[in-house]
């Protein structure tokens, strides 16, 4: 795979991922500015969340989007602010990824199950 | 003897002088003028106050490409900037435009530019002779159109020095070689398609524009780069996904 397809898929990937997450992060702030009328409670929120798997479905595309799109982005960023390229910033920007999309799972899992 | 014409208030210029390594500003008072540009203010300079002044300019009415500089801060065509807009303090700062090698004082190195160009592919290659019949390309169609929009640059730099991506990476083809290769890539004759998205794609092309739009807000053609590049981008990311590029 040359530099060029994976540079063209990345920004493909990068420009969906945005696309989900701007729908994401607008159902996000809508439901929470609706959630929390009158206060809400830590045993309210689990009370709503426990085992409702829609909710987990919706936020496990949230981070996995956050997971897809985050990473590209600090990979360029770290281009062309710290002039760090090539094989290690790609690891490192695959960590980030790796590390979004465990710690963002965990606590949908947390709140769900 | 050339003779100075008649003053009304001076003008404080500071210009640079040196190239890429070593350099700083010099102060000029130059004349103003009715109608000034900055052009003619870089002239009166080199005439009358300091003849070791360089700069590069040809046609004086915006049709070469070849005067630009960075103006207060701005690269502008200087002889299409009136003094009277830039410097109403009657202050002037004239420096060599950004991102490309200085030679000498206010002229820079434009080979890498064109280089890009070249790399972008830059160049049309037909499948006819001078034998054939004309090629047909109907002016109204969808292609013809796109390559409208951009086929008026005349290569100034302008874009390319107000370029940050450029800055932040060398090798980024910039803004002027990715419009030309738009123009061609709607152009319907030309044969070198694949191997052109090819060039205009990855590290160093389409994919790393911001879209900040300094390049299409500079243009003193009022081109878009930007949505020339945005069509570059839809065209090879579509091509990568299908696995032909």
């Amino acid at each position: 795979m040359t530099s060029a397809i994976t540079q063209a898929r990345l920004w493909y990937l990068q420009r969906i991922s945005a696309m989900l997450l701007a729908l994401c992060v607008l159902v996000h702030l809508a439901v929470m500015i609706y959630a929390v009328r009158g206060g809400l409670s830590a045993a309210e929120i689990l009370g709503r969340t426990r085992g409702n798997w829609f909710f987990g479905g919706f936020y496990a595309v949230f981070v996995l989007a956050c997971a897809v799109h985050v990473p590209i982005g600090l990979a360029t960023i770290a281009a062309e602010w710290l002039g760090w390229r090539g094989r290690s910033a790609g690891m490192a920007a695959i960590l980030c990824g790796g590390l979004i999309a465990g710690m963002g799972l965990r606590a949908v899992y947390g709140v769900v199950a | 003897m050339a003779t100075v014409p008649e003053m009304k208030t001076d003008l404080a210029v500071n210009v640079w002088r040196g190239n890429s390594e070593r350099g700083g500003f010099t102060t000029f008072a130059v004349p103003r003028h009715d109608s000034q540009t900055v052009l003619d203010v870089v002239t009166h300079i080199q005439r009358y106050l300091d003849p070791t002044l360089s700069y590069r300019y040809a046609c004086r009415v915006g049709m070469c490409g070849s005067c630009a500089m960075t103006v207060n801060g701005k690269a502008r065509w200087t002889c299409r900037t009136s003094v009277a807009k830039v410097a109403a303090d009657g202050q002037l700062e004239i420096a060599p435009l950004d991102n490309l090698p200085v030679i000498k004082d206010l002229a820079t190195d434009m080979s890498g530019f064109f280089d890009k160009w070249a790399r972008a592919k830059g160049q049309f290659k037909g499948p006819l002779t001078r034998h054939d019949d004309f090629a047909q390309v109907a002016p109204a169609s969808k292609e013809r159109l796109a390559a409208n929009a951009g086929i008026e640059c005349i290569g100034c730099g302008i874009c390319y020095a107000s370029c940050d991506v450029v800055t932040w990476r060398a090798d980024f083809l910039g803004p002027a070689a990715l419009n030309r290769a738009w123009t061609l890539v709607n152009d319907v004759r030309d044969t070198q398609q694949p191997e052109r998205l090819n060039a205009v794609a990855g590290d160093a092309g389409c994919h790393v524009c911001h879209t900040q739009g300094s390049c299409a807000e500079r243009c003193p053609k009022q081109i878009a780069p930007t949505a020339g590049i945005a069509g570059l981008k839809r065209l090879t990311a579509r091509a990568a996904m299908r696995g032909e590029l």
